[in-house]
């Protein structure tokens, strides 16, 4: 049970590889959470973490196998791991694949296959992960989105757009949830250092994955509906989302 | 959720309870999840609040458990009686005062709610309503008293009740310039009265540390109330109440506005006061006249910490006190109180010293501070109080009730299916 403080005690992680939800398992078995499954396409890349985790205190960590895109899997994976854990608090969904916006724009296999691991996976599992937590009546869906899928940009717009669908999906779906116990909470990090963005130009407010992990905790003990990391995107993506068109295009992001 | 018309519809909610199992609720009002169940069933025992048997030569009262003690009291005061242990709020019922064996002013010298239950009526997980005495079922006595609702669901009990000649009180207050002086004040006159309570000073700082306003009493006799009321030494007026509005500034409880407040309740107290008539209203629930004054505490609401510590452990309770008075913890109710022997398998009392406190809950850091009480109350053999509780981290519930395992036994061997169930139950890994 998530306590009246927001700490959570067992742990979800759909994507246990990426970076961003590393620093959030530490941060959360920091507080309280023992119990932690790691859900990763390598479970094998997951196990250092999980050791990690388990001499943090954490006393029931697993790494098992999650292909976002093997969608006939996603049911039979989440009962599985609702039959084997019991109630899970906090389900962190931090898959996701960024891709080279040129390539992707030469490639169309690649393409789709950021949209179907970004948004199609990300809806595939939900389904089953939402019917179970209804039936157990508690329990928060943390959704990594980005500020790329508040407005487009040429820079990485297969990537926004994957965001973008998975944003409104987590939104409407946080709405359709009201009073069922069960709540959703929709993250927009800006530029993540990390091993996704090595390499590229870092954007403005640029942040780092432990500062994210710390606003989920903070999210989580607010019950917050959205979080901005860092806060200050906030008001700079909404006067970006009202930019005139022919500006937006010129400028250099 | 589901209304609990009869003791019938209470045994139909049980034996068809799901996965999710089900829970008893009362009127709500401990301050963490023990009264909820994600995804389960609740069953509201509201309705089921009739008034049995009065036996007013015995000094007894057979009731169900879904009456309150505010109508439990309305009903006994112009009869001369009172229920044996009545805690700070009245809006709690009589099934919630057994699960959580609650405690009132009087516990130094009176124990807790269920010492003063001769029987209660059980329907256990399996279904069956049974009569549970203390001599003949004592296993399962103690594992109810205090038992958070993991034995079954009461529906009835038998208690002893206090004579009282009037529906006043009797206080004296006095003021103790630090935490020595309060204790010593304390353990040296407590015996002299029924009730005892200091209220302290969280923000009060080195040599004054531990501040506080001692208030102890006494039920009022005849004669004097009758001088101090026209309606009769034992009228129990309703009436209008105030209440704290929806939009009741949410900024009221900051570190300087307690401060003010806390300095000028302590100026305000006599240095020393003997038998100043209170009506039993203000002096056992005042906050009970005040309708939804939780909103001072604005939208982010406040937590409620409760910690005993042994006799003998004085050293733990100062710690305690320290930290939060370094921690600069803006609480106007912070209460200090004596208690007697423990009762139930898992009841909170326990002989030596309690604290009780509101916390906001935004006060930043919070979380730390109160794990590290945790810690300092467990290593000194206390424990806090789990009607009260709301983030307790589970590891340590096994050193602070060290007759756990053997109430887990008790409700294994009641319960192997796990009907009974509670979020309090799951976040704790009570059972």
């Amino acid at each position: 049970m998530r306590d009246a403080v927001g700490t959570v005690q067992s742990l979800l992680v759909l994507g246990g590889t990426s970076e961003i939800a590393a620093a959030t398992a530490r941060r959360l078995v920091a507080d309280r959470a023992r119990r932690v499954v790691l859900a990763a396409r390598d479970p094998a890349g997951a196990e250092p973490l999980a050791g990690e985790l388990r001499s943090a205190g954490a006393t029931d960590v697993e790494a098992v196998r999650f292909d976002a895109t093997d969608f006939d899997s996603h049911r039979a994976f989440v009962e599985e791991v609702f039959d084997r854990h019991g109630d899970i608090d906090c389900v962190l969904v931090a898959f996701g694949l960024l891709g080279d916006q040129d390539e992707l724009m030469r490639d169309e296999a690649a393409a789709v296959g950021v949209v179907q691991s970004n948004y199609a996976g990300a809806v595939s599992v939900s389904v089953p992960l939402v019917e179970r937590l209804r039936v157990q009546g508690h329990g928060t869906i943390v959704y990594l989105s980005s500020v790329a899928g508040e407005r487009a940009r040429k820079s990485n717009f297969v990537y926004g757009s994957s965001k973008a669908g998975l944003d409104a999906f987590a939104q409407g779906l946080g709405d359709a949830l009201q009073g069922s116990g069960v709540q959703v909470m929709v993250v927009r990090p800006g530029f993540v250092r990390t091993k996704m963005t090595a390499g590229l130009e870092e954007a403005p407010l640029a942040t780092d994955a432990d500062a994210v992990a710390e606003a989920i905790a903070t999210g989580l003990r607010r019950s917050a509906d959205t979080v901005w990391v860092p806060a200050p995107l906030r008001i700079v993506m909404s006067a970006l989302r009202h930019l005139p068109r022919p500006v937006f295009r010129r400028l250099d992001i | 959720m589901v209304e609990a018309r009869a003791a019938d519809a209470v045994a139909d909610a049980v034996s068809g309870a799901g996965a999710r199992g089900v829970l008893a609720r009362g009127l709500g009002r401990s301050y963490g999840d023990a009264a909820q169940n994600a995804g389960g069933r609740v069953v509201d025992m509201r309705s089921l609040a009739a008034v049995r048997e009065v036996d007013a030569d015995a000094g007894t009262a057979v009731v169900d458990a879904g009456l309150s003690i505010e109508q439990l009291v309305r009903l006994l005061v112009p009869m001369g009686l009172f229920p044996p242990v009545v805690p700070g709020t009245w809006h709690v019922t009589i099934g919630g005062a057994i699960a959580a064996d609650v405690h009132g002013k009087n516990h130094h010298r009176d124990g807790s709610f269920c010492e003063h239950v001769e029987w209660l009526d059980l329907l256990t997980p399996q279904g069956q309503r049974v009569r549970v005495t203390r001599s003949d079922d004592r296993e399962l006595f103690e594992a109810t008293a205090g038992g958070m609702g993991m034995t079954g669901i009461v529906l009835a009990a038998r208690l002893r009740l206090l004579r009282v000649e009037s529906a006043y009180v009797a206080v004296d207050r006095e003021r103790a310039g630090d935490l020595d002086d309060a204790m010593s004040r304390m353990s040296e006159r407590d015996d002299d009265y029924r009730y005892s309570v200091a209220w302290i000073d969280c923000l009060a700082r080195g040599g004054r540390l531990g501040r506080s306003v001692l208030i102890r009493g006494d039920h009022a006799d005849a004669g004097a109330a009758q001088r101090s009321s026209s309606n009769g030494a034992l009228a129990f007026p309703g009436g209008a109440r105030l209440a704290a509005p929806p939009w009741t500034p949410s900024g009221l409880l900051r570190r300087s506005t307690v401060r003010l407040f806390n300095e000028a309740y302590y100026r305000a107290a006599p240095a020393r006061e003997v038998g100043r008539l209170e009506h039993m209203r203000s002096f056992f629930w005042p906050l009970d006249s005040v309708r939804n004054w939780n909103r001072i505490y604005g939208p982010s609401g406040f937590l409620q910490y409760q910690l005993v510590v042994p006799q003998g452990r004085e050293d733990a309770l100062r710690g305690a006190l320290e930290r939060l008075s370094d921690a600069g913890c803006p609480s106007f109710l912070a209460v200090l109180k004596r208690f007697g022997g423990q009762n139930g398998l898992i009841s909170f009392p326990l002989e030596g010293w309690t604290l009780a406190l509101d916390v906001p809950a935004a006060l930043p850091g919070l979380s730390r501070l109160l794990d590290g009480l945790d810690e300092l109350v467990a290593e000194a053999g206390g424990r806090v109080y789990l009607a009260k509780d709301s983030r307790l981290r589970p590891e340590l519930l096994p050193a602070m009730y060290p007759r756990l395992s053997e109430w887990r036994a008790i409700v294994e061997r009641l319960d192997p299916a796990g009907v009974m169930r509670s979020d309090l139950a799951r976040r704790l890994d009570l059972r």
